[in-house]
C-alpha cells in the first residue's frame, strides 16, 4: 500500500484513478482520453534516452523526493491542460528530425504514470510514426502499465531511488517494492532499462545498499546502462517558490571520488555505468 | 578559354624540380586547361577512417608558436595594433621579406617585413587610414596627404561623388549599414591553388590568350573594361612572381612537392592580402587539394605524418596573423579584428565520393596543436554522407574548441557544384568561377517602423523614406501594417541596390582586386549580395500585431516611438508556423523587391540573413519595436530567434530557422547555436554522437548554416572578468569566430544574454 499521506496532492485530479500502487492491474483496453496535463516540453533533449529527443514533461507525482529538482511538477492540475491531438501534432512536426537524429520521444515528469491513459495515447501515436519511445519513471505506479501499453515503449528510464524500504521511504515517502516489481516485469518482457540513481551524500550514499542495487540490476539482464546522477541544487529555488522547506539546503553535491566509486560498483557487476 | 595542351617540364634545371611536378598525377581536363576541380576529382584520395593517424605538435612548431604568442600578447597589450608601416602603401611587392623566426618557419611570407606589423591600404579611402592610425596612436605620414586624394582619387571619394541624397540619408539613419564604401569589399576568393598546380607562367599565358579574345570588331566600354582588367591581372601575376623571388621561390613553375604546394598557395593568398583589405579575405577550399601533393610525398617516402601536420600548422599560423588597419568604428561593427580567412573543408564530390582527406583532418587538427583561434574561419561542408570518422572528429573538435562552423553541402551542392568555397561566413561561390559584390545589409525592423511612421525616422524624426501615409489610430492592425510595409520595402530595395551599384562600379574602377581576379576564369558569375538584418525582430513584431494587441504610444512629434503589448504572441524560434510563416514571407518578399532592380554588371541578385556582430550596432540604431524589444537593444544575430524567446528547446529553434528558404537567400542564412556541455550528454562519447545527431537533424530539415558553441555561460562571465586567463577563448558568432576577450564589453554582454540550450528539467 502506498502511504496515504503522500498522495494528497493528487486528489484534486478529476477522474484520476486511485494512486495506490497496487491497483490498476486490470487495466481496461485502451480508451481514448482527450487531454492531459503538461508541465513543459523540450524539443532537443539529449540526456533522456538515446539520440536527440522530444521530451514531454507531464505534471503530477505521487512521490515527494527530498532532492526533487522539479517540485513544481508535483500537482497534476498545475500543468497546462493539453489535448492529445495537440501533443501528437507537435511531435509529428519533429518526427523527421528525431528519426535522423537517432532519437525519439521521452515522456517524463512529474511521474508520467499518474496520467497513464494520456501517456499511453501519446506513445501509441509516436510509435505509429515510427519513433523510438522512452518512459522516464520511478516505477512506483508500474502496475498501471498494461502489457498493451508496454508494447509501445522501447525503453524505460527507471529511477530507483534507493534499495532498502527504509531509505526509499526516507527519500521519497513511499514504498520501494512496486518499483522492484515493475523492474522484474520489464525484465521478464525483455524491455530495455536505463537505470538511474541519484547520489545524495548522507542520504543515498550507503555503499552496501548500492552494492545490492547493482546486483539486482545485473540480474535483470535488461539494464543497458546505469546513469549515476550526482545530486545538484539547481532546483532549490523552485522549493522556495512553492513555499516548501528544502531539507537538503546544507547538503553538498557528491565528490568526484564518490561518484566514481559508485560507478565502479555498478561496473563491478558488469553494467555500463556513466 | 584556358585551352592549353600540357607541356613537358624538361626545361627546369634545379635538382628538386628535375622531377616532373605532375609526376604520378592522373591526367584529366586539368592537364589541358586551367581546371583545378578536374585535378582534384582525378587525384584525390578520400579518407574514411578516424582521427587516430594524426600527429601532435612538433618541437619546432611549439617553439615557433611560443614566439608568435609573445607577439600576439604584445599586440593585445598595446590595445590591438602592435605596429604599422605608416609610409608604404601596400602592394604585392611593397615590402622586403619578413619572418617570425626564419630558421623555424616551414612556410614563410608576411604582409610586411615583420609579424603583426600592419600596412596601410589607402586606395579604399585615405581618411579611414588616417583615422585608423590616429586612433591607435600612430602618426600618419604627411607626404601621403599630397597624394590622396589630390593626385590619386580613392574608392571612398568616388562613391561619395555619386551617392544620391536618399542613399546618404539611409546610410546616416542606419536603415542601411555596413556598406563597403570606405574599405575593401572583400568576399572574393582567388583560386590560389592554381598557382601551386600550374605555376604563374602558365596562368599568364592563359590570361594573354584571354586578352586576345577581347580583340573585337567593336571596342566598346565593356570590351575596354575587360581588356584593361585582364591587362591588370597579368601585371599582378608578374608581381606575384616577384613576391616569390623576395622569399627565394620560383613561382613561375608548378609546385613540385607538398611543402611547395602549401608555400605557393600561401604566397598567392599573401599577394591578395597585400593588395586588398577586403572585409573578408577568404582562402577557399585548399585542404584536400594540398592533400594530393602531400600524399604523393608520403608515398615517395619524403614526408611523414608529423611533418605533414607541421606544414598545416605553419600555414595556419600565417593565416592567424593576417592583419588590416581598421578604425575603431569598423571594429565596433565587425568586432574582434576579423579577416574571415575562411577555409571550407569536406563536402562531397558530385560522383558521390567524400572530399574528406587526411588533410581535412590535419587542417582541423591545428585547433588541437595550436589551440583554438578565430582564424582561419574553419568551415565544414556538411553532408549526410560524410564518413562517420570525420563527423566524429568535427563534433569532438567543436565540443573542445567552439571554433568550427558547419554549412549544408547537400543543400548547396545542387546550386554550386562540388568545388565551391565559403567567402566570409555563409556566401558560397564556385572557386575561380564566381565572385560577389558584397552588400552588407538593410535593417528590416527599422523599415517596419518607417512603414508605421510614414517614412520618418523614429529616432531623428527626419523624413528619410517616402512620405507615405502613417498609421493612424491607437492600435496596430496586421493587414493595415502589411499594406504599408510593402511599399516601404520596395523603396528600400531600390535605394539599396542603387547604392550597391554605385559602390561596386567605383570599387572596380579605383580598387580593382587584380591578383584575386587573375585567379579567376575569363567569364564569371557575379552576384549582388544584399542582406537583411533584424528578421526575427520584424517577424515577431508582425506576429505581435497579428496575435496580440499592440497599442501605439506616440511622442510629441506624433511619431510612434513606443508600443504596449496586451496578450501573448507566438515568437520566431518555437517551430510555430503562425510566426515562422511570417519570417518566410519577409524573406521572400524582400528578395522579390531586390530582384526588380537592375544590377551593376548584370550581377545575379541574392541576399543573406546574416549580421555578423553588427546586430549590436543595428539594435542601437533602431527604436522600440512592436515585439516589445526596447530601443537600443541588440537584434538577434543573423537568422537567430530573439534572445530568450525560443523556449521550446534547441530542436524547435533549429526547426524555425530551417524553414527560411535558401532559394530566396542564396547568400546564406546564419544561425548561431550555443549549448552547455552537459546538455549534450553525460559522457564524451554521448556528446560527440549527440552533436552529430543534432547537426544531422538540422541539415536534413534544410538548415543552411550553424555555428556551434559548446560551453557554460559561467565560463564567459569568468572570461569577461579575467581576460588574461582566456587568451585563446574562441566563440562562434554569426558566421565567424572571435576571440571572446577582444569583443567590446557591450558585445560580450550580448553574447552572454543569448539563449543557451541546456537541460531545462
Amino acid at each position: 500500500m502506498a502511504h496515504q499521506t503522500n498522495i494528497l496532492d493528487l486528489r484534486d485530479a478529476h477522474g484520476a484513478p486511485g494512486v495506490h500502487a497496487d491497483r490498476g492491474q486490470a487495466q481496461p483496453a485502451r480508451r481514448p482520453v482527450a487531454h492531459g496535463f503538461v508541465h513543459s516540453k523540450e524539443a532537443g533533449g539529449a540526456v533522456d534516452g538515446p539520440g536527440i529527443r522530444y521530451v514531454l514533461f507531464v505534471s503530477g507525482c505521487p512521490l515527494r523526493c527530498q532532492y526533487c529538482h522539479n517540485p513544481d511538477t508535483w500537482h497534476m492540475r498545475k500543468g497546462k491542460e493539453t489535448s492529445v491531438r495537440e501533443v501528437v501534432a507537435e511531435i509529428a512536426s519533429y518526427s523527421n528530425f528525431l528519426k535522423r537524429a537517432k532519437g525519439g520521444i521521452t515522456i517524463s515528469g512529474g511521474e508520467p504514470l499518474t496520467q497513464v491513459e494520456f501517456v499511453s495515447e501519446v506513445f501509441h501515436a509516436a510509435k505509429a510514426m515510427g519513433l523510438h519511445t522512452a518512459l522516464d519513471t520511478s516505477g512506483f505506479l508500474g502496475k498501471r502499465v498494461s502489457d498493451e501499453m508496454l508494447e509501445d515503449i522501447d525503453l524505460v528510464l527507471l529511477d530507483i531511488k534507493a534499495f532498502t524500504e527504509e531509505t526509499y521511504r526516507e527519500v521519497t515517502g513511499a514504498e520501494l517494492q512496486p518499483t522492484l516489481d515493475f523492474a522484474r516485469r520489464l525484465s521478464a518482457k525483455g524491455k530495455k532499462i536505463w537505470l538511474r540513481y541519484v547520489l545524495v551524500p548522507g542520504l543515498t550514499d550507503k555503499l552496501d545498499e548500492i552494492e545490492g542495487l547493482a546486483a539486482f540490476a545485473a540480474e535483470l539482464g535488461v539494464v543497458e546502462r546505469v546513469d549515476v546522477l550526482p545530486f545538484h541544487k539547481l532546483g532549490e529555488f523552485k522549493w522556495e517558490e512553492c513555499g516548501r522547506e528544502y531539507k537538503l539546503a546544507n547538503t553538498e553535491p557528491p565528490s568526484r571520488d564518490l561518484i566514481e566509486e559508485v560507478r565502479a560498483i555498478f561496473r563491478g557487476h558488469g553494467l555500463k555505468a556513466g | 578559354m584556358n585551352v592549353y595542351a600540357r607541356e613537358p617540364f624538361d626545361t627546369l634545371d634545379t635538382e628538386l624540380t628535375a622531377k616532373d611536378p605532375w609526376r604520378s598525377f592522373l591526367p584529366g581536363s586539368w592537364t589541358r586547361e586551367i581546371d583545378v576541380r578536374s585535378f582534384i576529382v582525378a587525384n584525390v584520395t578520400p579518407y574514411e577512417g578516424d582521427s587516430r593517424f594524426l600527429a601532435g605538435i612538433t618541437p619546432r612548431t611549439a617553439d615557433l608558436w611560443e614566439k608568435l604568442k609573445v607577439q600576439l600578447k604584445a599586440e593585445r597589450d598595446k590595445g590591438g595594433v602592435l605596429d604599422v608601416d605608416v609610409s608604404t602603401p601596400s602592394s604585392i611587392t611593397s615590402h622586403k621579406a619578413g619572418y617570425i623566426a626564419e630558421d623555424l618557419e616551414q612556410i614563410v611570407g608576411l604582409q610586411t617585413d615583420a609579424p603583426l606589423k600592419r600596412a596601410i591600404m589607402p586606395f579604399g579611402g585615405y581618411r579611414m587610414v588616417k583615422n585608423g592610425l590616429e586612433a591607435f596612436g600612430f602618426k600618419p605620414d604627411t607626404s601621403l596627404d599630397k597624394v590622396f586624394p589630390k593626385l590619386r582619387k580613392t574608392h571612398n571619394d568616388a562613391v561619395f561623388d555619386v551617392y544620391t541624397p536618399e542613399a546618404l540619408a539611409c546610410r546616416k539613419s542606419g536603415i542601411i549599414t555596413g556598406l563597403p564604401d570606405a574599405y575593401g569589399r572583400g568576399r572574393i576568393i582567388g583560386d590560389y591553388r592554381r598557382v601551386a598546380l600550374y605555376g604563374v607562367n602558365r596562368l599568364i599565358e592563359d590570361k594573354q590568350t584571354q586578352l586576345k579574345s577581347f580583340e573585337l570588331a567593336t571596342i566598346d566600354e565593356e570590351v575596354l573594361r575587360s581588356r584593361e582588367e585582364t591587362a591588370e591581372q597579368i601585371k599582378a601575376l608578374k608581381e606575384l612572381v616577384k613576391l616569390g623571388e623576395i622569399y627565394g621561390f620560383d613561382l613561375t613553375r608548378p609546385a613540385a612537392n607538398g611543402r611547395e604546394a602549401v608555400q605557393w598557395t600561401y604566397l598567392a593568398y599573401l599577394a591578395a592580402v597585400k593588395e586588398a583589405n577586403g572585409a573578408a579575405m577568404s582562402l577557399g577550399r585548399v585542404s584536400s587539394f594540398l592533400d594530393i601533393f602531400i600524399q604523393r610525398d608520403i608515398a615517395e617516402g619524403e614526408l611523414n605524418e608529423a611533418e605533414a601536420q607541421e606544414l598545416f600548422d605553419h600555414f595556419v599560423m600565417k593565416l592567424r596573423i593576417v592583419r588590416f588597419l581598421r578604425t575603431p568604428e569598423y571594429d565596433q561593427l565587425f568586432s574582434g579584428d576579423p579577416t574571415w580567412v575562411t577555409e571550407s573543408i569536406g563536402g562531397m564530390a558530385i560522383d558521390g565520393r567524400p572530399l574528406v582527406t587526411k588533410s581535412s583532418f590535419r587542417m582541423l587538427n591545428t585547433l588541437n596543436t595550436l589551440g583554438p583561434a578565430p582564424e582561419p574561419n574553419l568551415t565544414v561542408l556538411w553532408s549526410e554522407h560524410l564518413p562517420k570518422g570525420f563527423r566524429d572528429f568535427c563534433a569532438e573538435t567543436s565540443i573542445k574548441t567552439s571554433s568550427i562552423q558547419y554549412e549544408n553541402d547537400d543543400l548547396m551542392r545542387p546550386y554550386w557544384g562540388d568545388d565551391y568555397g565559403i567567402a566570409c561566413c555563409v556566401s558560397a561561390m564556385r572557386i575561380g568561377k564566381q565572385m560577389q559584390f558584397f552588400g552588407a545589409r538593410a535593417n528590416l525592423a527599422k523599415t517596419l517602423l518607417y512603414a508605421i511612421n510614414g517614412g520618418r525616422d523614429e529616432k531623428s524624426g527626419a523624413q528619410v523614406g517616402p512620405a507615405l501615409a502613417p498609421v493612424v489610430g491607437d492600435t496596430l492592425d496586421y493587414e493595415d501594417v502589411k499594406t504599408r510595409f510593402l511599399p516601404m520595402m520596395e523603396w528600400l530595395a531600390r535605394v539599396y541596390v542603387n547604392a550597391l551599384n554605385s559602390i561596386h562600379y567605383m570599387h572596380d574602377k579605383y580598387m580593382y582586386e587584380r591578383i584575386e581576379m587573375a585567379l579567376h576564369d575569363r567569364d564569371i558569375l557575379r552576384t549582388m549580395a544584399c542582406g537583411i538584418a533584424g528578421l526575427s525582430v520584424a517577424a515577431d513584431s508582425l506576429s505581435a500585431i497579428k496575435y496580440a494587441k499592440v497599442k501605439i504610444i506616440r511622442d510629441e512629434r506624433g511619431l510612434a516611438t513606443d508600443f504596449e503589448i496586451e496578450g501573448d504572441y507566438p515568437a520566431f524560434g518555437n517551430n510555430d508556423d503562425r510566426v515562422d510563416d511570417i519570417a518566410v514571407w519577409l524573406t521572400e518578399t524582400f528578395m522579390s523587391c531586390i530582384r526588380k532592380h537592375k544590377t551593376y554588371r548584370n550581377a545575379m541578385p541574392t541576399q543573406s540573413i546574416l549580421t555578423i556582430t553588427s546586430n549590436v550596432v543595428y539594435g542601437k540604431k533602431t527604436g522600440n519595436t512592436p515585439d516589445g524589444r526596447k530601443a537600443g537593444q541588440p537584434f538577434a544575430p543573423g537568422a537567430n530567434p530573439m534572445h530568450g524567446r525560443d523556449k521550446n528547446g534547441a530542436v524547435a529553434s533549429m526547426a524555425s530557422v530551417a524553414k527560411l528558404p535558401y532559394a530566396h537567400a542564396q547568400d546564406g542564412i546564419s544561425y548561431t547555436f550555443s549549448i552547455v556541455p552537459s546538455a549534450l550528454g553525460s559522457t564524451d562519447e554521448d556528446r560527440v554522437n549527440n552533436l552529430d545527431n543534432l547537426l544531422g537533424g538540422y541539415f536534413q530539415q534544410g538548415g543552411h548554416h550553424i555555428n556551434v558553441n559548446v560551453f557554460d555561460r559561467e565560463t564567459l562571465i569568468d572570461a569577461m572578468e579575467h581576460p588574461e586567463l582566456y587568451p585563446q577563448l574562441t566563440i562562434r558568432v554569426s558566421g565567424y569566430a572571435v576571440n571572446f576577450i577582444k569583443l567590446t564589453r557591450e558585445q560580450q554582454l550580448d553574447v552572454i544574454s543569448r539563449t543557451f540550450h541546456g537541460a531545462s528539467n
